[in-house]
């Protein structure tokens, strides 16, 4: 516990390149951007796979592709392959590693509506991309943002190890505390690290009540 | 009125699901496409909406074929119910009824009015507007099917067993609650069931479909229970197809005698088997022996001319008397059906061979 105090009681640690707060900052950046432009590949493509009935195989060689993948390995191979000149050899592995959770729940989403909902749909008059905008993607929110929890999740995680590679980011209290046996620093990065996690479970929880329909979620009581 | 001229739908695999189909289903009537599961039904309703394609001939709407329709816009134009409703479950219930308006680009405001007009069309409370789909019933969610259907006033409505999945009682308050509706609409409907009882009950004219699609027998259900066209349908019609007739019989010309009628605690002693009591305003109060020993017993009762010489028959099997009790709109008595007379009527139907002209349906 003494650690703790040492570390988030230690003025140095508040300010600077260093600190808590430019670290917090780059660890949110990482994130933010990795699953950015992970969600703006596969969001799209999970919907026109899933709509389409098309593409399918993509769905699957990506899931696998991302289960035989060691997110470290990946890591190196960018950072030797392009040096750490700049932030990409650390984001391009991250959002390689976040599209296929996004790419497969949102196909599974659409794919999963009830054939008859979308039959109706169509019956009604609705072109394809009003079926696809106002009911399949309705329907099917819940598992687009369990895609991107599940996503978001990973990259937090993976960008704390990214910090091997001399990038920014809160890995860098847990991996230099190590380097230098300041324990300190270990203990409270790690902590740090879970509270992040926890922060953005906590964001999808409450974009998820925002967002998904009582209609979809049933979270009315049955009158 | 929609024409199918021909028509013939052969899937991918080979199947042959509609085999040279020729029919109208005239303006303003309900036609019945019935048949056993797998007969083309589905596929012969879903034609006319292009929700499937016709392999050959065409499918006509007011003389306009509907292969030159565009789809969507085809189908704004034609309310569609489907067995499940369907219903968009992130929607609640106004919004659900709203979607066509919404889509034929009404305002917000129009399209709600309408919906919660319609609402109440289908006999759901203004309550239930803001509701979703899965706080519903089975039953009201197919109400809210046919109200969505209805919203924008399509001249044709296509309906596939919309009322297959729900328990008897409610099935049939929704098949009373359509013909209330069709009374008022006229609209041109086209109606698919697997239950002859159902397709007697709502179809002006009646299409038996066979397997492979091939059209069996078309008509209207007295001629169709008169005169199957052969042993698929008589089999199709099931065994009480003698009794189900006389629902077509009429009760207008049946003699009703009103000497048999008696005050409440009636004492006398009369010749007649059975007398009936009624109270100071008409209303019967049941049978009683004619000595005024006994009683009172159960009656039955029919509204003449409303109702078919079955329902007619059925009150006179009620009675220990088996009399049939005639009674106006609001319950008094009029008369009395005795059993020598529903006799006669019955003589003449059967001697008839054809059935007089049929009365209101919806009483059964
Ligand atoms: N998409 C399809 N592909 C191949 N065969 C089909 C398809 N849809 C229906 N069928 C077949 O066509 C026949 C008629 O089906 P359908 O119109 O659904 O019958 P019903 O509604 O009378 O039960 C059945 O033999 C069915 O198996
Ligand atoms: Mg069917």
């Amino acid at each position: 516990m003494t650690w703790l105090g040492d570390f988030f009681g230690d003025p140095a640690n508040w300010s600077g390149p260093g600190g808590i707060p430019m670290r917090l900052l780059e660890h949110l950046e990482f994130s933010v951007l990795a699953l950015l432009l992970a969600a703006l590949v596969a969001i799209p493509l999970g919907l026109l796979i899933g709509h389409t009935g098309r593409g399918g195989l993509v769905v699957v060689v990506s899931a696998n592709l991302s289960r035989a993948l060691p997110t470290l390995g990946l890591l190196v191979m960018f950072v030797l392959l392009l040096g750490t000149a700049s932030i990409w050899p650390v984001i391009i592995p991250l959002v390689l590693l976040s599209v296929p959770p996004i790419l497969v729940n949102t196909f599974e989403g659409i794919r999963g509506v009830d054939p008859e909902l979308r039959d109706a749909a169509y019956g009604m008059g609705l072109r394809g991309g009003q079926v696809l905008g106002r009911v399949l993607v309705p329907v099917a929110l819940p598992l687009i943002l369990l895609g991107l929890r599940l996503s978001a999740i990973q990259v937090v995680a993976t960008t704390t190890v990214a910090a091997y590679t001399g990038l920014g980011g809160l890995g860098r209290f847990v991996i230099d505390g190590f380097a230098t046996k300041d324990y300190a620093s270990v203990v409270g990065g790690s902590v740090l690290i879970v509270l992040f996690a926890l922060v953005v479970q906590l964001g999808f929880t409450l974009a998820q009540r925002v967002t998904v329909s009582p209609g979809v979620s049933r979270r009315l009581k049955t009158r | 009125m929609i024409t199918f001229d021909a028509v013939t739908k052969r899937y991918p695999d080979g199947t042959v699901a509609v085999d040279d189909l020729t029919l109208e289903a005239p303006t303003g009537e309900i036609t019945v496409f019935v048949g056993p599961s797998g007969c083309g039904k589905t596929t012969s309703l879903r034609m006319i909406n292009r929700m499937i394609d016709a392999t050959e001939g065409s499918i006509l709407l007011d003389g306009r074929p509907v292969r030159e329709i565009d789809p969507p816009t085809l189908r704004r134009g034609i309310g569609y119910v489907i067995q499940q409703a369907g219903l968009f479950p992130h929607k609640n219930i106004v919004d659900n009824i709203a979607t066509v308006p919404r889509l034929l680009g009404w305002d917000r405001r129009k399209a709600r009015d309408r919906a919660m007009q319609l609402l109440e069309r289908v006999g759901l409370e203004p309550g239930m507007a803001e509701r979703y789909p899965f706080q519903l019933s089975g039953g009201q969610q197919q109400r809210v099917g046919v109200a969505r259907a209805l919203a924008a006033d399509p001249p044709v409505l296509l309906m596939d067993e919309p009322f297959s999945a729900v328990d008897p009682v409610v099935r049939t308050s929704l098949q009373d609650e359509l013909l209330r509706l069709q009374a008022e609409l006229h609209k041109t409907i086209v109606f698919v069931t697997h239950d002859i009882d159902e397709a007697i009950k709502l179809g002006d004219r009646v299409a038996v479909l066979r397997v492979g699609g091939r059209l069996a027998q078309l008509a209207d259900p007295e001629t169709l229970l008169a005169q199957p066209a052969d042993d698929f349908v008589r089999e199709f019609l099931g065994h009480d197809r003698g009794i189900r007739r006389l629902q077509f019989v009429p009760t207008d010309g049946l003699p009703l005698r009103s000497g048999l009628t008696v005050p409440e605690g009636y004492d006398g002693d009369r010749s007649e088997p059975w007398l009936l009591t009624v109270t100071p305003d008409g209303r019967p109060v049941g049978w009683v022996p004619g000595d005024g020993k006994g009683g009172p017993e159960p009656f039955g009762t029919f509204r003449p001319g409303l109702d078919s010489m079955r329902a007619a028959l059925d009150a006179a099997l009620l009675s220990p008397s088996g009399c049939a009790v005639a009674v106006d709109d609001d319950g008094r008595v009029l008369g009395v059906a005795t059993r020598d007379d529903l006799d006669a009527a019955l003589t003449g139907a059967v001697d008839g061979g054809r059935p007089p002209a049929r009365p209101e349906r919806g009483h059964e």
